[in-house]
């Protein structure tokens, strides 16, 4: 039952029947209604997105289509049966296989291990390496490209989502759900996953696909439904027939413009300045060789790259989360390199992570509780040593509400936000703290099109503010509209340094995949290609 | 997914039954679920205990009646049972600290010894001639309780966050080198005449109990209850005030919840980390120097039955909670005392194990609900 799909082939006439009909579903939380009467259809063979403003509900459409949450109304049909899945376990037995916004791999154990943890085979662990060649070999079909040897710590988060996905494939999975799948991948490791996914469904099986990036939407799914607050507002349209900027529309109710208005750039002094920063990734091995940057008061520096290439580290060494090696990194004339967290964070230095929900949150505390962990040292939140909690719960909904945090209270657990409020929370903390230096690391990561149009703004806000930015993010286009220069970095170097007005899309592109800028391309002053 | 539960196994053993019992991972906790987990717990043991005694021929009711009567039944009892709870109440409250940042500080009872000794070296190397006013020698040896149970959980606390050495191993086994030090000087330098104890300590440094003022108020007499027990309250309030009202606290919880998201905060866990187990040391050594002066009057062996291990057991039924520990310390604190005085005297130590097996068992009830479906053909 394990490698052989349960589910039936779709004949010519099963294609009728859907993969998935979803019909009025609730689910509610306290103090929210997170599905209100949804309907819901997935074809057999087809790609379906699913998309919404943070909070609409999409993730928990999804957990309830996979048996995690129990809806409160409603019915669940799969290939035309109706179903009461109440786990995960009875979901993929009947074909249906969910990888979730946050994965649940074991660091320690190898891909292999990972795929067959759960199942009642092997009982004895004598073959693995039989299963090894298992593994391989279903990767391989399916254009999985991922070692089976391998330990999960080792990979890259695209690797992880791929075995993952292979875990379901092994279960036999025939329907695939995947909660914003691109949000952790790298361009081109998102047109690896796409083709996957279309080779899947010319063979028969259909993919629920959340996402908020509306451009991959048109690219990759046959329909999309769309939601907003619990609802659906657009039903199973062709894609077709739609523009990214219509789906915008349709997701929050109204005309997304993100019109950039940026102000001249008037930079000030350096705020910001590493020298020959090297530093090891968590695996010991070189992640920044020589990284020699600056940073104005009043600039946004864009650093583009592909994952993977020192960009994590570049961030941590700057914010005392990892040590460094060799060099200097000067923040406002003192040095932060080496030293405690504190130092950044007594210079100012606003840190949003890459890692949302283990760095940037303490997932049991309460919304407040979290919101406060940059200003807890200082009035009015603190007086002396103790903790005005007055103070906090005025100065909590002040930010809920100017953020927009979508939470029944402040006095919630962080962990039941969605996604991309969850997101927001860091944002409204780091930026209240009034930062000198922010370090973002993908800062729009899994957020609404509208969320991400109010963070450009309040990027660009603190720039004309005269703070400085150091801009990380695998989203060129992102860069380039907000960067004020823009620096490529590959495998821990600089390799090259662009006014961002001047830039040239291609050069960049080649040089974030280790080729290198003829010297024509790199034009300007401020354009020098460092080696 | 981690999150599917071994339910298939029931359902297909009994085959023939027309419903089957599953687990279901829970997603949402009420807000009263784990105080109502607890109580039925609790309840849960009490039955099972009954059970127990039934079997071996006892009147459960008869039995705890009796429990409850020589625990709490007069002034006098009543006055014994709080004796009892103060150690466990400020023993309870260092577990429970340490635990809020989850240090497994298992070393509470050699901390309480570290205490004991500290307070009783003030009136026994002696550091104060005897006669010293008791305004000066009880704060003397409070201070020098706190001090010895603080260096003494400072020493885990050092090796957890300089070498990251694991603190449950280290605080077990200082538990015995406290145990052998107390016995050092006990049979050595400071016993008395060649017995396992020490002399007696002046009553200046006893603590002053409620029936020193039964010439004033005559009720009085006989009730056994010393100042400790106002330390123990006191320091109850103390700790949920640094917990939910200090910076300290705040940081505390943080790391408790997620170590990577306090030093992203700024927070520095290593000093937090040797901070916290000084505290929590301090609060054990306290309780020591409270049953010293308060209670035996003197140095010697045997001045603890298992407070420190106790402490454990009240910290996890308080879930943690300050106040909630002063309430378990004193429930358990009628069940040492009502060891006393039912025969054979190991039925409270077998209810209070039964308590704890419930205890820890329920906390599967706070992640996963049961569900009884019926079964469809
Ligand atoms: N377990 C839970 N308990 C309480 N509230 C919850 C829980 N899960 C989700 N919610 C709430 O339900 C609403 C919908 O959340 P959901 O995660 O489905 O949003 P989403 O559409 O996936 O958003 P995003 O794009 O940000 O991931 C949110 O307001 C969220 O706070
Ligand atoms: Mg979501």
């Amino acid at each position: 039952m394990i490698a052989a799909p349960d589910a039936p082939l779709p004949t010519p006439d099963a294609a009728a029947v859907p993969a998935v009909e979803l019909r009025g579903i609730v689910k509610r939380f306290p103090g929210v209604v997170a599905n209100d009467g949804v309907d819901f259809d997935l074809r057999v063979g087809e790609i379906h997105a699913l998309l919404g403003e943070n909070g609409a509900g999409k993730s928990t459409l999804m957990n309830v289509l996979d048996g995690l949450y129990r809806p409160d109304a409603g019915e669940i049909r799969v290939l035309g049966r109706a179903v009461e899945f109440r786990s995960p376990r009875d979901a993929i037995a009947a074909g249906l296989g969910m990888v979730h916004q946050h994965f649940a791999l074991v660091p320690t154990q190898t891909v292999t291990e990972n795929v067959l943890l759960g199942l009642a085979r092997p009982r004895l662990r004598l073959d693995l390496r039989h299963f090894d060649e298992e593994v391989a070999d279903l990767a391989r079909r399916h254009g999985l490209a991922v070692d089976p040897r391998a330990r999960v710590w080792q990979l890259s988060v695209g690797e992880q989502q791929r075995v993952e996905i292979l875990k379901m494939l092994y279960r036999g999975a025939r329907i695939l759900i995947l909660d914003e799948p691109t949000a952790v991948l790298a361009p081109q490791e998102a047109a690896d996953l796409f083709r996957t996914l279309r080779a899947m469904v010319a063979g028969g099986s259909s993919v629920v696909f959340i996402s908020h990036k509306l451009g991959e939407v048109g690219q990759i799914a046959d329909r999309v439904t769309v939601m907003r607050r619990g609802r659906v507002t657009a039903a199973g349209v062709a894609t077709r027939t739609t523009t990214p900027a219509g789906l915008a529309r349709l997701m929050v109710g109204r005309e997304v413009v993100e019109a950039i208005e940026r102000s001249p750039f008037a930079p000030g002094p350096v705020v910001l300045r590493l020298r020959d920063v090297a530093a090891e990734s968590d695996r010991g091995l070189p992640a920044l060789r020589g990284v020699s940057l600056e940073v104005r008061a009043g600039e946004i520096l864009g650093v583009a790259g592909v994952a993977g290439n020192g960009q994590s580290e570049l961030a941590q060494v700057m914010t005392g989360l990892r040590r460094c090696t060799a060099g200097s990194i000067v923040v406002d004339g003192g040095e932060v390199g080496n030293r405690a967290p504190r130092e950044a964070i007594g210079r100012r230095v606003a840190h949003v992570p890459e890692d949302r929900t283990g760095v940037g949150t303490a997932p049991d505390l309460s919304v407040a509780d979290n919101l406060i962990m940059k200003s807890y040292r200082e009035p009015p939140v603190a007086r002396r040593w103790s903790i005005d909690r007055g103070a906090v719960r005025r100065f909590a909904n002040r930010l809920r509400e100017a953020y927009a945090i979508a939470a029944p209270s402040v006095e919630t657990e962080a962990r039941l936000l969605s996604g991309g409020n969850l997101q927001r929370l860091i944002l409204a903390r780091e930026i209240a703290s009034e930062p000198r230096l922010m370090v973002a690391v993908q800062p729009t990561r899994g957020l609404d099109v509208g969320a991400i149009a109010t963070v450009h703004r309040l990027l660009l806000d603190q720039r004309a503010a005269g703070a400085a930015t150091l801009l990380i993010s695998e989203d060129l286009d992102e860069i380039l509209a907000l960067a004020d220069r823009v620096a490529v970095i590959y495998e821990g170097r600089i390799v090259g340094l662009f006014d961002a007005a001047a830039a040239d899309v291609a050069t960049i592109g080649l040089l974030m995949t280790g080729g290198s800028a003829t010297p024509a391309a790199a034009p300007g002053d401020a354009g020098r290609s460092v080696p | 997914m981690t999150a599917g539960v071994p339910a298939g196994s029931p359902a297909r053993a009994g085959r023939s039954l027309p419903w089957t019992v599953r687990l279901e991972r829970r997603l949402e906790v009420p807000r009263w679920l784990p105080f109502a987990t607890t109580l039925g717990a609790v309840a849960v043991a009490l039955l099972l205990s009954g059970l127990v005694l039934w079997v071996a021929g006892g009147d459960p009711i008869a039995i705890f009646g009796h429990i409850l009567r020589s625990s709490f039944g007069s002034l006098g009892v009543l006055s014994d049972t709080l004796v009892k709870a103060t150690p466990l109440i400020l023993t309870g409250l260092a577990c429970a600290l340490a635990f809020r940042m989850r240090l497994w500080n298992i070393g509470a009872e050699g901390q309480f010894l570290m205490g004991a000794w500290g307070a009783s070296a003030i009136v026994l190397f002696p550091v104060v001639p005897d006669g010293t006013p008791a305004i000066v020698t009880i704060p003397l040896m409070m201070a020098a309780g706190m001090a010895a149970g603080a260096l003494y959980g400072a020493i885990p606390g050092v090796l957890r966050a300089v070498r990251g050495v694991n603190e449950i191993i280290v605080t077990l086994m200082l538990n015995y080198v406290a145990a052998l030090w107390i016995a050092f000087w006990v049979f050595g330098p400071w016993s008395e005449g060649g017995f396992q104890l020490s002399r007696a300590f002046p009553p200046e440094a006893w603590l002053p109990r409620l029936s020193d003022a039964a010439d004033v108020v005559p009720a009085l007499s006989g009730l056994t209850v010393h100042l400790g027990l106002a330390f123990g309250l006191v320091a109850a309030v103390l700790v949920h005030f640094l917990l939910f009202r200090s910076r300290r606290g705040y940081e505390i919880r943080l790391i408790g919840d997620s170590p990577r998201a306090a030093r992203y905060a700024g927070v520095n866990v290593a000093r937090t980390t040797v901070i916290v187990f000084a505290m929590s040391g301090a609060l054990a050594g306290l309780a020591g120097m409270s049953e010293v002066a308060g209670v035996v009057h003197r140095l010697q062996q045997a001045i603890s039955p298992g407070y420190g291990f106790t402490a454990i057991i009240v910290a996890y039924i308080a879930k943690l909670h300050p106040y909630g520990v002063v309430v378990a310390a004193i429930a358990f604190g009628a069940l040492i005392l009502a060891g006393r005085e039912i025969q054979p005297s190991g039925i409270p130590a077998m209810i209070q194990g039964i308590i704890l097996f419930s205890l820890i068992a329920s906390e599967a009830l706070l992640r996963y609900r049961i569900r009884v479906v019926r079964r469809v053909a």
